[in-house]
């Protein structure tokens, strides 16, 4: 993107409360949270050849620790939000020690595997998670005395989450480590006979992407107030790689397309349809046949093509 | 002086199908040696037990005295071992100093850094474009890989096991498939390969490689047949008989 695309959209993303209504304000903040879920599993799924169909774990992981350390301890926002990141980076060290025991198909079993171990306590353990009912009676966090509750303080809010973790995770898709992955996606066998340590570059990538994933899970539990099993559930991770790939995978832009697209057909369709899930799968059926690699690879290659001609 | 690589009683076999027959050999530090052998003969096999990239079943392998058997692909490769593959297995989409580049930081802790962008790493790039000169591609640096003829991705092949800077170079058939001219070319970078840096080299084809080395082993059925100088290997019956009469 030119430096002029930049602070036009930059403009653009901090004008936007000033004229939009509420209504567009929450779906905004809603597209920045799912932009930056897709995000951290994008660096699995694009960079490092890993498709997990269990990301919606850290999502719920995340936002069932925050609100249960909020509603049975007490604590405070700026206490839990640490403790439920350290968590959920945790358990994703142990989670991808387990499923890194296998790549491809294999990989993406044990992902689904572990997340519906995760969803099934959440619907069964009710003296933790409430069950069916989830969990409500939350509240959004403060910081520096800065109320959260109107739509656009969190629209700012998560707006600045969504940038500085999109800029981490961008950092290392550029940095030498990110070589390395994008090295063990392509050709693992020879990363390892030139001394990469492939396996640890893959957990490594694998807990990094669940504690963005954990912060995309904060920011939806303070955005919702409440959190429901199906945050947890399979729909809920196939939806974000749906995101990714539809987007396009291995690219900065691509997930945070995909996931945009995912998010608004879901909010206007799902008023008119109730089988909104069918209308998704059309789309993404289209985007598949039309630009088999996704939206934003798909364009730059149409665009590079109308150059030439 | 302990040897470059010690093994004794290699066995490796592939459900059933004996690859590996109790293999045991020895290569001094510096030595060039030439592995020969029919299809089938378990000479790829050997350089893969080697690497750790397949576990042998029974039998001691050691690098400089050392005990590896035990030891991971990456972590032998940090003892100083390189190869190259049969088939080539290169970065396709990647530019041909990217390839180098991941080659160097295989060696470097750079590669743990992951914030720092890698087009800042400017001596990684300098460095790459000098192993680039050795195998005559400097021009090339910035062609994709999968832009440039099989010869030349020969020499990157090379390229990339000359960048881990390594004590012993395994070269899988590094003349397979090229011409003539790329033949006196590329047998002339690995006859300037550094006396400290000890080479074994397969090669299917006896007659094209045999000036390259000291000592040849030939390998038959995952056997060592016969094992001695060029004129020794040559004269023996036993070669003429699973080889060169073949």
């Amino acid at each position: 993107m030119s430096a002029a695309a930049r602070i036009v959209l930059v403009l653009v993303l901090v004008a936007f409360p000033l004229i939009g209504g509420d209504f567009y304000i929450n779906l905004a903040s809603q597209i920045f949270i799912a932009a930056l879920f897709a995000t951290s599993l994008n660096l699995l799924v694009g960079y490092g050849g890993l498709v997990s169909l269990g990301h919606a774990a850290w999502i719920g992981l995340a936002a069932y620790t925050s609100a249960w350390l909020y509603l049975h301890l007490g604590l405070r926002h700026w206490i839990t939000a640490p403790l439920a990141l350290v968590n959920t980076t945790l358990i994703a060290g142990l989670f991808g020690w387990i499923a890194l025991r296998a790549t491809g198909l294999g990989f993406l079993m044990i992902t689904l595997a572990l997340s519906q171990v995760l969803w099934g306590t959440a619907y069964r353990w009710a003296a933790v998670t409430n069950g069916d009912n989830g969990l409500s009676g939350l509240t959004r966090p403060a910081p520096f005395g800065i109320s959260l509750d109107g739509p656009a303080a969190f629209y700012y809010f998560s707006l600045t989450v969504t940038i500085v973790a999109v800029w981490m995770m961008a950092r290392l898709v550029n940095s030498p480590f990110g070589a390395a992955l994008r090295g063990s996606r392509d050709e693992s066998r020879r990363m390892s006979a030139l001394g990469h340590n492939v396996w640890l570059v893959r957990w490594l990538t694998f807990v990094y992407s669940g504690f963005w994933g954990a912060v995309a899970g904060l920011l939806f539990v303070y955005y919702h107030k409440y959190i429901h099993p199906t945050a947890l559930s399979l729909t809920s991770s196939a939806e974000v790689l749906l995101g990714v790939i539809a987007g396009g995978a291995g690219t900065i832009a691509g997930p945070i397309v995909g996931a945009a697209i995912v998010l608004i057909l879901k909010n206007y369709v799902s008023a008119y349809l109730d089988r909104w899930n069918m209308l998704l799968g059309a789309v993404f059926v289209v985007i598949v046949i039309f630009m088999p690699d996704g939206i934003v690879p798909g364009i730059r290659r149409w665009s590079a093509r109308l150059r030439k001609t | 002086m302990t040897p470059a690589l010690q093994i004794t009683g290699l066995r490796k076999a592939f459900g059933g199908l004996p690859a590996m027959n109790g293999v045991s050999l020895e290569v001094l530090q510096g030595e060039r040696r030439l592995i020969i052998g029919p299809n089938g003969a378990g000479k790829t096999t050997l350089f893969n037990l080697i690497t750790g990239d397949l576990a042998p079943d029974a039998g001691a392998i050691r690098l400089f005295g050392e005990e590896v058997s035990h030891l991971k692909c990456h972590q032998r490769a940090h003892r100083g071992v390189a190869r190259t593959y049969q088939i080539i297995t290169l970065f396709p989409k990647d530019t041909l100093e990217h390839n180098i580049v991941l080659a160097l930081l295989g060696m470097s802790s750079v590669r743990w850094n992951a914030f720092r962008p890698l087009a800042v790493e400017t001596s990684l790039c300098e460095e790459a474009r000098r192993v680039l000169g050795l195998v005559g591609l400097e021009r090339s640096a910035t062609r994709m890989i999968g832009e440039v003829a099989y010869g030349e991705k020969r020499r990157v092949e090379i390229a990339m096991a000359l960048a881990q800077k390594p004590k012993l170079l395994l070269l899988d058939e590094p003349l397979a498939g090229l011409s003539l001219e790329e033949r006196v070319a590329v047998k002339a970078l690995i006859a300037a390969i550094p006396r400290d840096v000890t080479v074994v080299m397969i090669e299917h084809d006896m007659d094209t490689a045999l000036d390259l080395a000291e000592r040849i082993t030939v390998l038959h059925y995952g056997s060592v047949i016969v094992e001695g100088t060029r004129s020794e290997v040559v004269t023996d019956p036993k070669t003429h008989e699973v080889y060169l009469g073949a």
